[in-house]
């Protein structure tokens, strides 16, 4: 099993961005009211944000990445990695993690770095950036993860579009000599790829004229091949075994006291999901902040999404013992372990 | 277990009581109640008492509820 245990790096700060639009589930016309009843009561998603079709990934990740250097009063020219998680990148190519080195005004001496991960993405995400941190010659780097998927799913899809949002993160980290780190356990079967997946587009399945013709699937699922493919029982059965799994995993691993770990950060799957995941591993409520209601599954945002829109004000005082994880697309999943002290927490950011 | 105590547990899955009431060979997704979400409820009935991972294939190829049971046999002694 691939654990991690990368000392000497600290999480300062945390923020996140999404679009101001807001799309209630409710206001959908082509899903009934008595439908949209069920889907609200089973998944928890009320209402997203979500972006214009002008407006990219990287768009709501620069905003939350100013905001949140501002607020740490970094010096831009400190930071000297910066990897972008995203599955709604600006181009095919080059990295969008290149051309928002540039825009965020940081150092050409500055490392950067494309991850193709959505759900588990935040946590790999983070252990990739502290593994290159580890040796202490990089002080300071930013993480940014977040996607598009208003974009990617077909309006008239049910399975899929009510229960994505958009949104953006950044989160900043930094060498500390010392301190206890992150510990992580991730992994990985791909033989789930299918279970989520955007058919047409790359190079297995290249644009063509088939792909933008669409196909009505069944009652209620009309999508082309670009548009996302969710096996909503397959992602399920898979979430609520192997999001606990991986839980108990890291705690037994490092010897992780439960009852110490102030709060658990779930990816934001669905409610009846997520609230599975919770009783599985006996975790009182009050430890397991959601913010699917709002804001809906924003792929690799949800994490920071939801320390931002529902723990700031206890995260920003005092010490937090953390735990948070992501399951999904890939199939991928990862679990981390961070003590966060006073952290950086801006308000949240809208993009007009 | 066993088939009788099976088809109890996946009946509880429904709100509705049906007028003929389950047995092993319920063709159960002609019941109304049964959508994408009642399936959900199975699988997670499924996890917690049998320990085992239904996918959305299984559910797909199976018409009655004996054929659930199979699967999930199958699954609990691989």
């Amino acid at each position: 099993m691939a654990f991690l245990h990368i000392k000497n790096v600290v999480i300062k700060g945390v923020s996140a961005c999404v679009p101001a639009t807001v799309q209630e589930n409710t206001s959908l016309t082509n899903i009934s009211a008595v439908d949209m009843q069920k889907l609200i009561k089973t998944t928890g998603v009320e209402r997203r944000h979500i972006v214009n079709e002008s407006t990219c990934t990287s768009d709501l990740c620069f905003k939350a990445a100013e905001k949140l250097i501002e607020e740490l009063n970094w010096d831009k020219n400190d930071i000297d990695g910066l990897v972008f998680v995203s599955q709604t990148p600006d181009y095919i190519l080059p990295a969008t993690s290149c051309v928002l080195q540039n825009r965020l005004g940081l150092s050409t001496d500055c490392f950067t770095l494309d991850i193709s991960l959505g759900c588990s993405g935040f946590i790999y995400g983070l252990s990739t950036i502290a593994g290159y941190m580890q040796s202490g010659m990089i002080k300071k780097a930013m993480l940014l993860t977040g996607d598009t998927s208003s974009i990617t799913s077909s309006k008239d899809d049910k399975s899929t579009y009510p229960l994505f949002g958009d949104a953006g993160t950044a989160t900043a980290l930094e060498f500390i000599e010392g301190e206890e780190g992150l510990k992580f356990q991730l992994g990985t079967d791909g033989s789930g790829y299918q279970a989520i997946i955007i058919n047409h587009g790359g190079y297995r399945n290249k644009f063509n004229e088939t792909s933008i013709i669409a196909n009505s699937i069944s009652e209620g699922i009309t999508r082309t091949n670009l548009h996302l493919v969710l096996d909503g029982m397959d992602v399920f059965s898979f979430g609520i075994s192997k999001a606990p799994e991986s839980v108990n995993a890291l705690l037994a691993r490092f010897e992780i006291d439960r009852e110490q770990v102030d709060n658990f950060y779930f990816h934001q799957a669905n409610l009846m999901m997520n609230e599975r995941i919770r009783k599985k591993l006996q975790l009182p409520e009050e430890k397991v902040p959601f913010s699917l209601k709002n804001y809906g599954n924003t792929s690799s945002a949800t994490i920071p999404l939801t320390m931002v829109t529902q723990s700031a004000d206890s995260l920003r005082i005092g010490k937090n013992e953390n735990i948070a994880c992501g399951f999904g697309v890939g199939l991928s999943w990862g679990s981390v372990h961070f003590t966060t002290s006073n952290l950086i927490v801006p308000d949240l950011v809208y993009y007009v | 277990m066993n088939i009788e105590t099976f088809v109890k547990e996946f009946a509880e899955q429904f709100d509705e009581i049906p007028d003929e009431p389950f047995t092993a060979d319920t063709l159960f997704k002609e019941n109304e109640e049964w959508s994408s979400m009642t399936a959900l409820l199975v699988i997670a009935m499924i996890d917690q008492s049998y320990s085992v991972r239904l996918t959305g294939d299984d559910v797909r190829k199976s018409l009655t509820i004996n054929d659930i049971y199979t699967i999930v046999v199958s699954k609990a002694n691989a």
